[in-house]
């Protein structure tokens, strides 16, 4: 593509830099991938090599070009069930913990942000209906919510390519979806019982209308942030989360650089962040 | 082989650790405060903690306080800090580490520390 | 019982709202006895310029990490004289994790920290020395190189320079690839030395 180099130490120090900055660890067997995306983006930005290239992206202050980066390394694909393990985690572990601790019987409570076009959300209502037994106990709310007016609208109306249903069984997509030319959309009882709401997880004045959460899934959301950002957003989900709430970040995101407020917990499927119980 | 996790907020420390860890025959991990270290202890059992004093967000106090309390058996930890005062050896004893080394660490010091720990003599 | 569409939102509830929101109240608030009000508190007091003091007061009594975390967030947002001093004087604090939180806070004030950088680099006390260079880890300032270059250069400690080199690793240029051979020098019997300015010389470039 280009005669753009990148040496194994750029690389070393390419790593340790983005790790600090996201979270994300490329294993050395990403190199390939790295490489190549860095390039592009040295391409693209102008710059005349990494070293150049590594000045930029650590000192421009509008943060622009780091964005642009973590854009082009964090390839963001949507589909039904994504990263699914952590439905399981759901289903199976998280909310039995919430039951257990539950003193009333008030509905509980999923966030999912950012919604996208919707997979995430109807995903989760999915996975509850087909595999969480006392669904037939207790009443829940699933609210998902996103910056973006448009793909909320998306959200709401539901269709799909069959690229972003090829994880789901014909049995599955028979029983909650609806063909509708090459596409399909989800069904109209699904549709209404997910509440799609515009929110940006940045403003903490908006943020203090979404509280009482057992369980917050924010997934790849936070590495778009710059770090005090970062750092005010989770202060932001900790307060939107009841005590003992749970919160399920993207499979490669750790909460470790961003806040110490959560605890840590370990369940077979995932690690999931909790908000302590005693907290007040 | 034995696995032990470097705790540091400075990659270069990280790397040098790693160094004479990886030559004396261990595998090492790596985690660059106590919060992520808390982490990647709940994913792999660990043989030795190798833990920085001072570190954002949980530092080596903090993270050897947490672990100590997780109803497991626990692996033992070494404590690397500046400091060579008696007040801050015995801060780290008391949040439960089994050692405490001096930086910056010399290569001999540290294999022969780890050696001792785990319970091999180590021939240099 | 089942899937629920939720009633529509409910603006703010009741408890963090017994006092009113202006400046006052909020200050208030700040005193309250639950972690949840004061935590609100001190992020609402981010909008208010004035408010630094009020924070940091609370800031230097506050139990609850929870709000103290929120406190810190809030002064690095305003990030005005008041706030920069405040978080500079929790740099000599005995509690660890606080001078830890107040370097985080710092680093994302390049341009106020600056001015004191090099009072905090020339500080009789080695730990500070050691605090203000892991200041500059994530500032982005033009000058962060030539500080650190001046720390390897003669600061009389080697964990100080230590510090410095790491980072000298990452955003070192040509022009330290001379000060780095002298520090390998002057601190020639130690072993992390010699394996860290070797280290950084490959980064920034033998040349």
């Amino acid at each position: 593509m280009s005669d753009i180099q990148i040496s194994e130490d750029d690389f070393l120090k390419f790593r340790e830099f983005f790790y600090r900055k996201t979270g994300i660890l490329f294993e050395p067997s990403k190199r390939y991938f790295v490489d190549k995306r860095l390039a592009e983006r040295i391409q693209a930005s102008g710059s005349e090599g990494f070293r150049d290239y590594f000045t930029k992206v650590r000192f421009q202050v509008s943060g622009e070009e780091l964005q642009a980066l973590i854009n082009a390394m964090t390839v963001n694909e949507t589909y039904f069930m994504r990263e699914a393990y952590q439905f399981d985690c759901l289903v199976e572990h998280l909310l039995e913990d919430i039951v257990e601790q539950r003193t009333d019987a008030g509905p509980i409570r999923l966030w999912s942000l950012p919604s996208s076009s919707g997979e995430e959300p109807y995903g989760i209502a999915i996975h509850l209906l087909e595999r969480w037994a006392r669904l037939d106990d207790w009443d829940v709310q699933i609210i998902s919510s996103d910056i973006d007016t448009e793909i909320l609208a998306q959200a709401r109306t539901g269709l799909y390519s069959a690229r972003a249903v090829h994880h789901l069984s014909p049995a599955l997509l028979a029983k909650y979806f609806r063909r509708v030319g090459d596409r399909y959309q989800i069904s109209e009882t699904l549709r209404e019982v997910v509440e799609f709401t515009q929110a940006n997880l940045a403003d903490p004045f908006q943020m203090r209308h979404y509280r009482d959460f057992d369980v917050i899934f924010c997934r790849n959301l936070l590495i778009y942030f710059d770090d005090l950002s970062r750092k005010q957003a989770a202060e932001s989900l900790y307060d939107a989360l009841r005590p003992g709430g749970f919160l399920c970040l993207g499979h490669s995101e750790s909460m470790s650089r961003i806040s110490s407020l959560f605890r840590i917990r370990k369940f077979p499927q995932a690690i999931v962040y909790q908000k302590p119980r005693e907290a007040r | 082989m034995k696995h032990i996790l470097v705790i540091d907020d400075a990659a270069t420390v990280r790397l040098f650790h790693r160094d004479i860890l990886e030559a004396g025959g261990y595998a090492v991990s790596e985690a660059l405060n106590g919060i992520e270290a808390l982490e990647k202890s709940l994913q792999t059992d660990f043989d030795l903690y190798l833990v920085d004093v001072n570190m954002p967000k949980l530092d080596g106090y903090g993270f050897l306080h947490e672990l100590r309390a997780r109803e497991q058996p626990q692996a033992p930890a070494i404590m690397v800090s500046t400091e060579a005062g008696d007040r801050d050896r015995a801060l780290a004893y008391a949040a439960g580490a089994n050692h405490y080394l001096i930086k910056p660490v010399r290569p001999e010091a540290l294999l022969a520390a780890v050696g001792l720990l785990l319970g091999e003599s180590h021939a240099p | 019982m089942g899937l629920k569409k939720p009633p529509t939102q409910t603006a703010a509830t009741q408890d963090e709202r017994r006092l009113p929101r202006d400046f006052k109240g909020l200050c208030q608030a700040l005193e309250d006895d639950s972690p949840k009000a004061r935590r609100w508190a001190a992020r609402d007091l981010a909008a208010f310029p004035e408010a630094s003091a009020a924070l940091l007061a609370r800031l230097g009594r506050e139990p609850d990490h929870s709000v103290r975390e929120v406190i810190l967030t809030s002064l690095t947002r305003l990030g005005d004289a008041t706030a920069l001093a405040g978080l500079i004087d929790c740099l000599r604090s005995e509690d660890a994790l606080l001078r830890n939180d107040a370097i985080e806070a710092l680093q994302q004030l390049p341009e106020e920290v600056a001015p004191h950088m090099e009072r905090l680099l020339a500080d009789p006390d080695s730990d500070m020395r050691i605090f203000a260079v892991n200041v500059l880890q994530s500032l982005r300032h033009p000058q962060v190189e030539p500080w650190l270059i001046a720390v390897i250069e003669h600061d009389p400690h080697v964990n100080v320079c230590a510090a410095a080199v790491d980072l000298l690793g990452e955003v070192g240029t040509a022009a330290a690839r001379a000060p780095l051979r002298a520090l390998k020098k002057r601190f020639a019997e130690e072993p992390y030395i010699r394996f860290a300015t070797d280290l950084a010389l490959k980064r920034v470039g033998e040349g």
